[in-house]
């Protein structure tokens, strides 16, 4: 079974991240990026998938020149090659516009699931899998905690609020998986050798066929108007229990809603 | 990553890279597999699994330490076995070994940085597969090739875990005293009996086996230490098919309790008293490991990086002292700066107090400057292993040699100087357990202790390595100090200050050093070692500052600005200390000869 994993480089979450002034874009200077930690679990699950088999795992990212990390990270952890698109005039692409170069490069390769992280890190919009699906007329399998592969047929499990949902497809199928879904496995030594020697395809918009002004900030469906940095957390209040505790701390979450 | 409290990665890559140029080893054959992507992925992959899997067990350790369960096995916390999982399934035990063992070949250099942040994130865990690569590297060097395959291949494959035996009860420091009797058996193998002390990671059920090289004395063999040989003694003896099989005569009387270091099991071991009857009779069956009597030094040929490593355990812990310390000072409020008189201002971060920042200075500077001696000593390893030339291995070769007492016992004393000044930089509650300053404190107080005590090293640094040969080692140390020097005042500026205050102190050593044995009266010549040790450690991380002083410039940002902050701070306060203690030994100071034991 052949495998695509989509993933993404993303701004570190654990540093202080920001936004471009001049076109309002992530600010991709001032913070360490990496292979979004969602996206280790779809590679994990991957690479799990795939074990068996006699098929490949390809890593697929849009990105600048930097986001060859993201792959490199996920060619470390044991996936077989890999596909970067990057193209100067990608940047600032919004969700619709990156599903469509997925989909474009997608129509590359040879694939029998696309796997996907539940969402990146720093949009965290989560719909990426499912604009891809659409526009490759797939089956979407979304959101799955347990993730098995039988055959040509995948099944996942969907915790939700209410009810826990078992959904199968049906190869080809696109599929993304939560953090819940295993443990990624930490790159060996020598897979950090093995990585250096693996390929990787360089693709740009016009080998793909996609025109510039389908793509990029001035494509893009949504506009950043403003940003602000986050206010400082203010000062925390104080309950000194007198035999009252109880209420008034039920009386705190009362005036914010939260009882 | 955010920035971590456990090592600066940043710091790494500045002595690695900008000063040490590790990327130019791959140009070695050895090393050609390599390069910086490797270095950079080695360094990444060790950062995160020491974060995720090393540091939760630093103080889970410390509060439920190991201990013998009622079956007479060591009980360890459940977490030690998946940390020590994580690591060797990532091939961590085999980073430094030849290809042929099954080996990455990762030069040492490499190997010392990325086992800093497992020390650091928790140095009780880390102890295990250290101390099992050490033993491993003795096999390798001087045993057989079959007790190559059988004891150190298991080892590197991260299996089996490994011990040094040495000190026994009544003899640590003097190993001449020991009496652990190793008797010859008709079959080649030999029958040991003794009890060993201190034996870290001595037992514990995290691998298959336990391969332990234990010295002891063959019957008739010459006095003192030249009559000491070398043994493997396997907890579980190999089968046909080299599987732990027949249970050894070794047993575990007991672990001491510490005062930190707790995560590492430390015991005392019985060999031969009957624990078990191996091949039916008791006796702790042992190999010889190449001759008879030659023991000690193929132990001591192991040392120079034993004791580096034990020097890379005190900057580690001393550094992550030092950036919690940092961390806590720039977020705890506390009073007003001394022009500000009104009571309703805000209280400052405590970093905003000089003496708060003299503290940290001190600190950076005892940590980093002990992080970069620790690693420019690896880097000599590497030079000795693998400089294409002849004459340059020796010269690493007899660097070291001057070197290695310095670098275990001068990271023993001032990194854990920085844990005592992490403590006071948290008041109170670096006091309390709610923090984790004071452990690192108790954890690093073992160093100036083991492999070999602090004293032991001024007298190694003193007794031996400033007068073999002639004193060849002084003067190559001090060639090699010298090029610094020159270099910084061509630099000018603040370097070339410096630098003629290291020319001073430089040459006020090799002073004293022919003053202290001009009667060539070991007994007083020696009385002052540990001031001469102090004083010439001081000197030599002065020199190490003014090196990384010279790569870091005039370069702008915080980091290369806290490079000469630091080198400023041990040039105005720690090397001018190096006078008084050099007078001393000059003097040929007789107060401790002298004493009458009844007078204390």
């Amino acid at each position: 079974m052949n495998i695509v994993v989509c993933v993404k480089y993303v701004p570190d979450a654990t540093a202080d991240r920001s936004f471009d002034s001049s076109d309002s874009t992530v600010d991709r200077e001032g913070v360490d990026g990496l292979l979004s930690e969602l996206d280790e679990y779809a590679v994990e699950q991957a690479l799990l998938a795939a074990e068996d088999g006699d098929g490949e795992v390809t890593v697929l990212t849009v990105g600048p020149a930097d986001a060859a990390d993201a792959v490199r990270k996920a060619l470390q952890m044991g996936a077989d090659k890999g596909v970067h698109v990057e193209d100067d005039d990608i940047a600032g692409s919004d969700a619709v516009a990156t599903s469509l170069i997925l989909a474009k490069a997608l129509g590359t390769l040879e694939y029998d699931l696309v796997f996907f992280g539940m969402s990146s890190t720093d949009g965290t919009m989560g719909v990426v899998p499912t604009m891809v699906a659409e526009r490759l007329g797939l089956p979407a399998v979304t959101y799955g905690s347990e993730i098995t592969v039988d055959g040509s047929t995948v099944t996942v499990r969907r915790d939700g609020d209410v009810a826990t949902e078992t959904i199968t497809a049906t190869a080809p199928a696109v599929v993304s998986v939560t953090d819940q879904s295993g443990e990624p496995r930490y790159p060996s030594f020598k897979g950090i050798m093995a990585a250096k020697k693996k390929p990787v395809e360089d693709l740009t918009l016009s080998d793909l066929g996609i025109d510039a002004s389908e793509v990029g900030l001035g494509a893009a469906w949504t506009k950043v108007l403003s940003f602000a940095p986050r206010p400082p957390r203010s000062a925390g209040e104080i309950v000194t229990d007198e035999g009252d505790g109880g209420t008034k701390l039920a009386e705190f979450l009362a005036s914010k809603k939260f009882v | 990553m955010a920035e971590s409290r456990i090592m600066s990665s940043r710091n790494l890559d500045f002595l690695l890279n900008e000063w040490l140029d590790v990327e130019a080893l791959t140009r070695r054959a050895r090393y050609a597999e390599h390069d910086r992507e490797t270095f950079d992925g080695l360094l990444e992959l060790s950062e995160r699994i020491a974060t995720d899997m090393f540091a939760p067990m630093a103080r889970a350790l410390d509060v439920d330490e190991p201990h013998v369960g009622e079956d007479g096995k060591v009980v360890l916390l459940p977490g030690v076995a998946d940390a020590l999982a994580a690591y060797n399934e990532a091939g961590f035990p085999s980073l430094g070994f030849d290809a042929e063992h099954g080996g990455a070949q990762v030069p040492f250099t490499l190997q010392q940085a990325s086992s800093i942040w497992f020390q650091a994130a928790s140095v009780g865990v880390s102890a295990y597969p250290s101390l099992a690569k050490g033993n491993a590297h003795l096999i390798l060097t001087h045993g057989t090739a079959e007790q190559a395959a059988t004891y150190a291949t298991p080892v590197i494959e991260g299996r089996w875990y490994g011990t040094m035996c040495l000190s026994e009860p009544q003899a640590g420091s003097s190993l001449t005293d020991i009496t652990t009797r190793a008797v010859r058996q008709e079959d080649g193998s030999y029958r040991l009996t003794g009890t060993k002390m201190w034996i870290s990671a001595g037992d514990h059920e995290l691998g298959e086996n336990i391969v332990h090289l234990v010295l002891a004395k063959t019957p008739g063999a010459p006095a003192g230490v030249k009559g000491i040989s070398l043994f493997i003694v396997p907890k579980l003896l190999p089968d046909a098919d080299g599987a732990p099989g027949e249970r050894n005569d070794v047993s575990l009387v007991g672990l001491n309790h510490k005062m930190g270091f707790r995560g590492t099991t430390n015991t005392l071991l019985n060999f031969g008293e009957g624990f078990a009857t191996p091949g039916g009779q008791a006796g702790a069956v042992g190999f010889l490991v190449g001759d008879e009597h030659h023991g000690l030094s193929y132990m001591f040929h192991m040392m120079n990086a034993a004791r580096i490593g034990v020097g890379a355990g005190a900057v580690a812990l001393g550094y992550t002292g030092y950036l919690h310390a940092l961390d806590y000072a720039k977020t705890r409020t506390q009073g007003r700066a001394l022009d500000d008189k009104d009571p309703a201002s805000p209280p400052v971060a405590i970093i905003e107090h000089a003496d708060v920042r003299r503290m940290l200075l001190a600190s950076k500077s005892y940590v980093e400057g002990g992080l970069a001696l620790v690693l420019y000593c690896a880097r000599l390893v590497d030079e000795a292993a693998t400089a294409p030339e002849e004459a340059d291995r020796d010269r690493a070769r007899r660097l070291l040699e001057v070197l290695t007492p310095v670098v275990k016992a001068w990271p023993s004393q001032w990194c854990l100087a920085a844990n005592d000044l992490a403590i006071q930089v948290h008041g109170g509650y670096g006091y309390t357990r709610d923090y984790p300053v004071e452990q690192f404190y108790r954890d690093n107080r073992l160093n100036p202790i083991h492999e070999g005590t602090n004293g032991i090293q001024g007298l190694d640094l003193l007794g031996r390595k400033v007068v073999a040969d002639g004193g060849a080692g002084l003067a190559l140390l001090a060639e090699t100090i010298g090029a610094t020097i020159a270099r910084a005042r061509t630099a000018g500026g603040d370097a070339a200050s410096y630098a003629d205050a290291l020319e001073g102190a430089l040459g006020r050593i090799g002073e004293v050093t022919a003053i202290a044995w001009a009667d060539r009266d070991p007994a007083v010549a020696l009385a002052n070692a540990t001031a001469y040790l102090e004083a010439a450690g001081h000197v030599v991380v002065a020199w190490i500052w003014l090196e990384q002083l010279l790569v870091a410039g005039e370069q702008d940002g915080a980091f290369y600005a806290g490079k000469r902050a630091a080198a400023r701070y041990f040039f105005t306060y720690e090397l001018p200390t190096v006078a008084p203690k050099l007078d001393l030994v000059a003097a040929c100071d007789r107060t401790t000869i002298d004493l009458d034991v009844d007078a204390l």
